[in-house]
């Protein structure tokens, strides 16, 4: 008999992987049971638990030959189940764990446990480490079912923080979010139960080398890959996302925008590239891509004509999915198969790089929110002055997000950029530069009116905290900084990158980046600007004045038709034309 | 004819039949009650592959119906928490629409009760 | 074609005939006892597929907890049908009619193309069944081979309540869940509320106890337990406990808990998290089994009950 495969044997250090889950799991029951007056206590011991425990696995992984394996009860798959990492597993793990850390510093004043036990700061504070859990179970599960039950201990935990305020609108929100999310969790596991079928096995090892370009196999690719899509919310089948996570507290918001449709996000990257990577093939791959550049449209210029700060924000996350899904086609080799390289690199850099700066932006939408009385994009003018600190952790997380060096973003665009020039799909260019430029827009919009000098003294509500604005502002940092650090041991990064991050030619980039999204954001926005009367202004305005109306005309047909796309029998039946759509390429393609 | 194929057809159209429902009824309630119809179907599909793998001594492969278990009580959960958002949306709102611009909230009182 | 065979092919046309009944019958709450009789069938046709234990499972917890569900939500519900929404389009119903059934046909393509041999791990299951010295295999797969997907699942459950709870009015936080029962104490409810219980009790742990070697485990007898102490509930002889109290919390949290510190004695002690020595395999099992069972019983009590009502001083 040949000894068994690395991949089925437990590693020196596997056991942190069990501990990952372990410390957030054993943080919830305590909670649930100890009641209010140990939140603190025991939050405050969990998290720099879970924090070293993420830092741990960072520092054993390029030891251990870059993989921890941890066989449960010592049963080796296909009986047992396995908990495996990768270097995509632990900047996962270790990016979780700084937001949450980060989210929680945030909301130690929001939610502060009381003497006698209150509704909302009970859940949130068990929600909070459930979806810790449930995140970190995701990212070193090795088992398709392990996934599914992961999958869904997070649509647990996320969907009572959508209604935690009570609000008639938050609870419609929280249905909607939880029904679609269950019928994207049918579609996963249907999936499951025909690879079941197939070869016996839900291992993600031993299915890689199983899997084979049969029938059962691809629809079941097809119905697990669109289930997954449903709760990653990419357009068309976002409707749940925009009132969810805009009517979220700004903590629940962070969390659900920042972490919750990454967790799915990551499942999806694990299904093709690590179980299948043979089957989607160049259409799927295509389709996919496409349906990420609708969500950046769509998703954008939605977002230009909010009126309301939270769900502009909400809209860009809608944008900022659909550009993780650019990756699938520029990780295509020649033979049509999904090769684990650097867009998959700049894929998850990416993600990384939304989850640190949206849940700061998220962060610092609620100081503001709650600073102000109100959200309203039209009576933020003079914010800037009143709650500096918030506006600067928008606008550096702003900043991150559309590119700026040494941002993780900038980085990320770099890396896809030379993949589509590799693979020559140069269409996929145009978008990510597109892209860049509408998160440009929106960031610029806000800043635009958050600047100008108000009309009247701005009368604040309420002082927002000083820790929590630090909070937000140190993610905030984080995103910024993401590009230089050292990803060389996790990610397939070349190291020749890290030096053209800066120069002349970043510059120009830059510019054209932010020329084009303040081109955009005059163009799209139909919000009247405070400077709009100037006489500067005026001139320009004759010039490009029928276009701008012809741009507002296309902007509000889109936003009609967003309208119509979350209705919920569109969103259904998007949700099969999807599934039957990627079981049809994938059959093309095989 | 066997149980297989018999069964296997009625999952494949439970599963049609609960994702017609889940979409086009408009009353939250129905949503959920097919999406438990849905869920059978899927279930099913894991007892037909366990029936076909029947081997030593059992007439189904005891691992997907363990994983069977798990679904059936998950979906349970996720049924009770519907309903019971279902329930305080009604207490709320009035109404139980799904549709935001439709409903005119009569008592949208914050706190409830 | 043989007898059995046409039972199956009859009890596979009532059952669609159910399910298309439930989708398509005005009535709410019609559907509803529609959906009831069809879980009920449903176990039926999971006898017939040889998996007793999740029979038990569908019938107690899908068609009768799941039912119950149904049932109390649309009875609360049924002045809303008057003013029912609109129904989507002829087109919109028809485009979603053609792609359920292509969704339908690509699965039934799928699950009745078999690989030959169909791939199976009962052979395994048996093989390595001596470890935890228990015969039903289904248990051995829950608690021993894939026990954790069985403890986050129970993890699932709790944040079921932490979810249902949190739907409370900050008024009623930490009161009674569901309305105050009050039945006629002469009753037939009340008579049935006395008399069903002690047995109830006995069969949900013979159930649990006889899971070890047959069918039957914590989910199933956790299942009748729920039933029981809801039927006192009813009958208005208890009433449901605030959830606030202590106790309540840890009797929620003991089936994970007790799972947990296991799992970590094995992590520490043992060869493994999750494993069990094989000396103690046995009564540490059934240990935390026990501890399921009541977490469970009370889990799906309070599922059904929802949300904080009244405070818990009246």
């Amino acid at each position: 008999m040949l000894p068994p495969a690395p991949a089925l044997v437990t590693t020196a250090g596997g056991f942190l992987l069990v501990l990952s889950i372990v410390a957030p799991v054993a943080g919830v029951l305590l909670e649930f049971a100890l009641g209010e007056r140990y939140v603190r206590p025991v939050v405050s011991t969990v998290i720099p638990v879970g924090l070293a425990i993420a830092a741990a696995v960072l520092v054993l992984l390029p030891r251990s030959d870059g993989h921890l394996v941890y066989l449960l009860g010592a049963w080796p798959p296909p009986l047992g189940v396995a908990l495996r990492a990768d270097g995509l597993s632990a900047v996962m793990l270790a990016t979780t764990a700084v937001v949450i850390c980060a989210v929680a510093i945030f909301a130690a004043t929001d939610f502060r446990p009381q003497s006698v036990e209150a509704r909302t700061p009970f859940a949130f504070w068990i929600l909070l480490l459930a979806i810790w859990g449930a995140l970190n179970t995701i990212f070193v599960a090795g088992d398709l079912f392990t996934l599914y039950v992961a999958l869904e201990l997070l649509t647990f935990a996320a969907v009572p923080l959508v209604s935690l305020d009570g609000r008639a609108e938050t609870l419609r929100a929280a249905l909607r979010y939880l029904l679609f999310a269950l019928l994207g969790s049918v579609f996963y596991l249907m999936g499951t139960a025909l690879l079941y079928g197939l070869y016996g096995t839900l291992d993600i090892v031993l299915l890689s080398h199983r899997v084979s370009a049969e029938p059962g196999a691809l629809i079941a690719a097809a119905l697990m890959t669109s289930g997954l899509l449903a709760k990653t919310a990419l357009f068309p089948l976002h409707l749940w996302l925009p009132p969810a996570h805009a009517g979220a507290p700004a903590a629940a918001s962070a969390i659900l925008s920042g972490l919750v449709v990454k967790g799915s996000f990551f499942i999806v990257v694990r299904l093709w590239f690590y179980v299948l990577p043979a089957l989607p093939g160049f259409t799927a791959a295509q389709f996919l891509a496409t349906l990420g550049a609708g969500a950046i449209l769509v998703g954008s210029i939605v977002a230009l004509r909010q009126e309301r700060l939270k769900l502009l924000v909400a809209y860009s996350t809608l944008a900022q999915i659909g550009y993780l899904f650019l990756l699938f086609p520029l990780a295509l080799d020649a033979s049509g198969r999904l090769e684990t390289g650097q867009a998959l690199a700049g894929g998850l850099i990416q993600a990384i790089s939304h989850a640190t700066a949206k849940a700061a932006m998220f962060m610092a939408v609620g100081s503001i929110y709650a600073g102000l009385g109100h959200d309203r994009i039209t009576g933020i003018s003079g914010a800037a002055r009143a709650l500096p600190l918030s506006v600067m952790t928008f606008a550096l997380a702003g900043f991150a997000l559309m590119g700026i060096q040494p941002g993780g973003a900038s980085l990320a665009k770099e890396l896809l950029l030379q993949e589509t020039a590799r693979t020559g799909q140069w269409w996929w260019a145009g978008v990510l530069q597109v892209g860049g430029m509408f998160t440009a827009a929106y960031v610029v919009l806000v800043l635009a009116h958050a600047l100008s000098p108000p009309d009247r003294p701005v009368a604040l509500a309420a002082r927002p905290p000083r820790g929590s604005g630090l909070a937000a502002l140190a993610l905030a940092l984080c995103s910024l900084f993401l590009g230089l650090l050292p990803w060389e041991p996790y990610l397939p990064i070349p190291y020749a990158l890290e030096s053209k991050l800066f120069g002349v030619e970043a510059l120009v980039k830059l510019l054209v980046t932010v020329l084009g999204g303040v081109a955009l954001a005059i163009l799209l926005s139909p919000w009247p600007h405070p400077l709009a009367g100037t006489v500067a202004r005026r001139d320009l305005k004759t010039v490009p004045g029928p276009f701008r109306r012809a741009c507002l005309g296309f902007g509000s047909l889109v936003e009609r038709g967003d309208h119509v796309l979350r209705q919920w029998p569109a969103a259904g039946i998007c949700m099969l034309a999807v599934a039957l759509l990627l079981a049809a390429s994938m059959f093309g393609a095989n | 004819m066997s149980a297989v194929t018999v069964f296997g057809l009625y999952a494949a159209a439970a599963v049609g039949l609960g994702l017609y429902g889940l979409i086009t009824t408009p009353q939250p309630l129905r949503k959920i009650i097919a999406f438990n119809l849905l869920g059978s179907g899927v279930f099913l599909l894991f007892g037909i592959v366990g029936r076909r793998g029947a081997a030593a001594g059992f007439g189904n492969d005891p691992v997907p119906q363990a994983l069977v278990i798990t679904g059936v009580v998950v979906a349970f959960s996720a049924t009770a928490l519907a309903i019971a958002l279902l329930l305080r949306l009604f207490q709320i709102a009035g109404s139980t629409t799904l549709n935001s611009r439709a409903a005119a909230s009569p008592r949208s009182d914050p706190s409830g009760n | 074609m043989s007898i059995a065979t046409v039972f199956e092919i009859a009890l596979a046309v009532v059952v669609l005939g159910l399910a298309i009944w439930t989708i398509a019958v005005p009535d709410t709450y019609s559907a509803t006892v529609g959906f009831i009789a069809y879980g009920l069938l449903v176990a039926l046709i999971w006898v017939r597929l040889d998996a007793v234990d999740v029979a038990l499972t569908e019938a107690a917890i899908g068609g009768g907890l799941g039912g119950v569900v149904l049932l109390g939500a649309a009875a609360r519900l049924r002045g809303t049908e008057a003013m029912t929404m609109e129904r989507p389009s002829l087109i919109v119903r028809l485009s979603a009619a053609a792609l359920s059934a292509s969704i339908a046909a690509a699965l039934a393509v799928a699950i009745l193309l078999p690989p030959n041999p169909a791939p199976t791990l009962a052979p395994d299951v048996v093989s390595n069944a001596g470890a935890t010295g228990m015969a039903n295999p289904v248990t051995n797969v829950l608690m021993a081979f894939r026990a954790m997907d069985t403890m986050l699942e129970k993890v699932v459950l709790l944040l079921a309540i932490v979810g249902v709870w949190s739907l409370a009015s900050d008024q009623a936080w930490g009161g009674r869940p569901g309305p105050r029962h009050q039945a006629d104490p002469n009753g037939v409810l009340a008579f049935l509320a006395r008399l069903l219980p002690p047995a109830g009790i006995v069969v949900g742990i013979y159930i649990l106890w006889t899971g070890a070697d047959h069918p039957g485990g914590a989910f199933q007898g956790g299942a009748v337990l729920a039933s029981m102490w809801l039927l006192v509930i009813m009958a208005g002889l208890v009433d449901t406990p605030p959830v606030r109290s202590r106790w309540l919390r840890l009797v929620l949290v003991a089936g994970p808990g007790l799972f947990l510190v296991v799992g970590l004695g094995g992590l520490c002690f043992g060869s493994a998290f999750l494993a069990y020595p094989a000396a103690f395999a046995k009564p540490l099992i059934l240990s935390i089994e026990a501890a399921m069972l009541l977490t469970i019983a009370t889990t799906l009590g309070l599922l059904l009950a929802g949300a904080p009502e009244r405070s818990a001083e009246r």
